[in-house]
């Protein structure tokens, strides 16, 4: 039964993107705008635009700055916000500002931030930093106010060490809060790679497609666009992976709360 | 139980306890030292003032742009740009939403799809809008419209999830017609569900509104940021950039408190919070 | 008042010995007087219940016992050391049993974590956690999680986790005010049990008369609040109690029967002389 299902599932998920993906071929077979090239030419200069040394050269830069941007911001959010979210006074004399902050569109902060740090890697860590960290701080913020006060008080009374009740009553606690965040924070920081790269680079994902735009080579554009739609696409997929491992709790406690 | 005097309270052990300072007061002190910080480290030389002009710069710099019609020039295409884009993308999410949540075979179809589809990150598009449109509004505007787009379609289609199946099978065993079921059925459960697409709609499509003026030079405040960076006035660029955060500020309290006015007399808000 | 009641231990031999306990709860500009003047003692091994009319700040009072509440004045002395915060050797099983259990463990986990804080060495930790799960029927469950049990297992896991823990004092809080009425009488027998087994102090605040009678050796009965101590009723029925004999016992029925009118004078707002 279960792999019939797998298989219906499976089903479901594929057959329209197939569609899409058919559609979107057929209606350029025969294009002969410069602007849609035929889909088949497209995917023709794929593997040689990208894995002809653009994935070692480009690719792989690109997401190594952004796994260290992201991990980066993961840390200092979720570190401040248990620090924010603990202590009232500290949370009332922030709020404003961190509202502010978070109300900036980060891609304003690729100018910024490239005074400080010129255009190298760092600036690119940096404006990923600065964007991811406020959704997860602010979740993160949340979800420790939320902590239950009972849960809490079992804490207390079973004399649980600062260092065990922030492992294991505090992260834990706020960890489906500190996900969404993530979640939010990883789509901001693609874009961020992407933009911090077309705004001003020598390498880079970003950098490569616009430069295949600037020089017209159309089918290597699309390609490139592609691309990136599939590295978003692989991205989330992990993610959800790692949310449905770590939360696997969460996701049964929901269920059985909303079954009683 | 019976009330007596803090005073009398005080009294005890827990003697001289003061109260903080309410929230307000601290939150406004936290602005305060906010832009303490940000006129002394430069004047204290902590920073250069190449990178990071004193704040009095800044707001100097902001009143001589206020002075320009180019600055209000720029404003208003950027909330031109974004209320078009936030219009298109909540109207098309609405309707979308509705057609496929409301038609059983679509939802199942294509729900795996949405997810599938929603992750492609709408900057991709960038270079395909500016060949497209050139540096026209409407290169932004498709950007724009794409992401906020998927954020008012997916909490459209939770929202239509969450109907009551009692109350959709009575309204079908009424015989009401589709629009009426939707008006009296669906549009009821789903409004807060479009409220929240539509609070983070708004905030979406203003980052994408700046990113396009900013990287593909359509008009507004992103590309006036871009050029104050290019022309080394660094003082305007802050004084921008604040503005942009101001905007930000105000679009998510907007959204806020519009949610609030609506969900007021809205019965599914008795119970729970909206997140 | 009656402080030195005929069935209490005198206070040198007192295991816990709350001394003119008040607690007030401060607001804008008025404190709310929950607890005015408490004063009771609870001798090492005994088996006391605390009962009164709803908002009679069992609660409160129970809370100040556990050190996670500062009284306003007064004091609680445990094992003759004045309480300020959690002391050692205590454990409390809360009325909500679905939140004082940590969600993200199993059940095993959440027994075992509090031995991990005492550092209890592992092979004996691990067989605690065993016998105890063992001693309230859980044996079966030990890598379930807490909200993949129902309420009445639920509560016996965190009744688990407190045994586990070895305390000298146990504090309940209506533990079993929340599960039904079956599971209730099955929890009251096994709390009998384990008091009976391990020696351990049990305090044991609810607001059900009948459980008060039945569980305890002596009912500490509380006015309405502000709260005072109203009468402690020693409880002078045989040790052995089962469900069946022991509530249809005549002298139950009295017991019974007194602390009744006792909680309705209470409610009534009935209190000794100021």
């Amino acid at each position: 039964m279960s792999v019939m299902d797998a298989m219906r599932r499976f089903l479901l998920l594929v057959t329209v993107p197939a569609l899409l993906v058919a559609a979107w071929w057929a209606a350029t077979a025969n294009s002969t705008d410069f602007f849609w090239p035929p889909l088949s030419k497209i995917l023709g200069t794929f593997g040689e635009t990208w894995f002809d040394g653009r994935f070692t050269a480009d690719v792989l830069p690109s997401l190594a700055r952004l796994l260290a941007g992201y991990l980066l911001a993961l840390v200092i959010g979720a570190g401040l916000g248990v620090a924010i979210g603990s202590v009232r006074v500290l949370r009332a004399f922030l709020e404003p500002v961190l509202e502010f902050f978070r109300a900036i569109p980060s891609p304003v902060l690729v100018p910024v931030l490239m005074l400080f740090a010129g255009i190298g890697n760092g600036m690119k860590v940096l404006v990923i930093v600065s964007g991811c960290v406020w959704p997860i701080l602010l979740n993160t913020v949340e979800g420790v106010r939320a902590l239950d006060e009972v849960l809490r008080d079992t804490a207390r009374c079973y004399r649980m060490r600062p260092h065990s009740r922030l492992v294991h009553l505090v992260l834990r606690g706020a960890s489906p809060r500190i996900a969404a965040g993530a979640r939010q924070a990883l789509s901001i920081g693609i874009i961020l790679m992407v933009i911090s790269e077309m705004f001003a680079a020598s390498n880079g994902l970003g950098f490569t497609i616009i430069q295949f735009q600037r020089s017209f080579s159309i089918p290597q554009m699309w390609s490139g666009i592609i691309l990136l739609g599939l590295i978003g696409i692989a991205l989330s997929a992990v993610f959800h992976l790692v949310e449905a491992r770590a939360l696997n709790w969460y996701t049964g406690l929901r269920r059985s709360q909303r079954e009683s | 139980m019976t009330a007596v005097p803090a005073h009398a309270a005080e009294r005890g052990r827990g003697g001289r306890r003061h109260r903080p300072p309410p929230a307000w007061a601290l939150g406004l002190a936290g602005l305060l030292c906010l832009t303490a910080v940000l006129e002394l480290a430069p004047r204290a030389g902590l920073v250069r003032e190449r990178f990071l002009p004193p704040f009095s710069e800044m707001v100097s710099a902001l009143a001589d742009q206020a002075g320009t019609g180019a600055f209000w020039h720029a404003l208003l295409e950027t909330l031109r740009g974004w209320a078009i884009g936030l219009a298109i993308a909540t109207a098309a999410g609405i309707v979308l939403g509705i057609v496929i949540g409301g038609v059983p075979l679509l939802r199942a179809a294509l729900s795996s799809t949405i997810e599938f589809l929603r992750p492609i990150p709408s900057v991709a598009l960038i270079p395909l809008a500016v060949l497209l449109y050139g540096t026209e509004m409407r290169s932004t505007l498709l950007l724009v419209v794409y992401a906020s787009f998927w954020q008012v379609l997916v909490q459209v289609l939770y929202g239509v999830q969450d109907v009551d199946p009692v109350a959709r099978e009575t309204a079908r065993s009424y015989r009401f017609r589709p629009l009426t079921q939707v008006r009296t059925v669906l549009w009821p459960t789903a409004l807060p569900y479009v409220l929240t697409g539509f609070r983070l709609g708004a905030a979406v499509a203003l980052i994408l509104e700046i990113t396009g003026e900013l990287v593909i030079g359509s008009p507004g405040l992103g590309k006036q940021i871009a050029v104050t960076q290019t022309s080394g006035a660094v003082a305007s660029m802050y004084a921008l950039v604040i503005v942009v955060g101001l905007i930000g500020v105000a679009v998510n309290a907007a959204a806020r408190a519009a949610e609030r006015q609506v969900l007021r007399w809205h019965p599914s808000v008795r119970g729970e919070a909206v997140s | 008042m009656t402080i030195e009641s005929p069935g209490g231990p005198s206070a040198a031999t007192a295991l816990l010995d709350v001394q003119r306990l008040r607690k007030v709860y401060e607001g804008k500009g008025r404190g709310v007087e929950a607890v005015r003047d408490l004063t009771f003692t609870v001798g090492a091994g005994e088996l006391v219940c605390i009962v009164g009319p709803s908002g009679a700040g069992k609660t409160t009072l129970l809370r100040c016992v556990a050190g996670l509440l500062n009284s306003t004045s007064g004091k609680v002395v445990l094992e003759g050391r004045t309480v300020t915060g959690p002391p050692p050797g205590m454990a409390v099983v809360f009325q909500e049993y679905g939140r004082s259990l940590f969600p993200w463990m199993t059940v095993r986990q959440n027994v075992e974590r509090p031995l991990k804080e005492k550092r209890v060495p592992k092979a004996e930790r691990q067989r605690l956690v065993a016998e105890a799960l063992d001693a309230v029927g859980l044996a079966g469950s030990h890598d379930a999680h807490p909200w993949q049990l129902s309420g009445g297992m639920q509560q016996r896991v965190a009744i688990a986790r407190a045994v586990a823990y070895e305390p000298h004092i146990l504090l309940m809080d209506e533990p079993f005010a929340a599960v039904d009425a079956q599971t209730r009488a099955d929890l009251e027998d096994l709390v009998r049990a384990l008091w009976k087994r391990l020696g351990v102090t049990v305090l044991f605040v609810t607001h059900d008369i009948d459980e008060s009678v039945y569980l305890g050796q002596r009912v500490i009965v509380l006015s309405n609040s502000p709260t005072v101590v109203l009468e402690e009723v020693p409880i002078d029925l045989p040790d052995e109690r089962d469900q069946l004999t022991t509530r249809s016992a005549a002298r139950f029925t009295e017991l019974r029967g007194h602390v009744y009118r006792l909680v309705q004078r209470a409610k009534d707002g009935h209190r000794p002389q100021d």
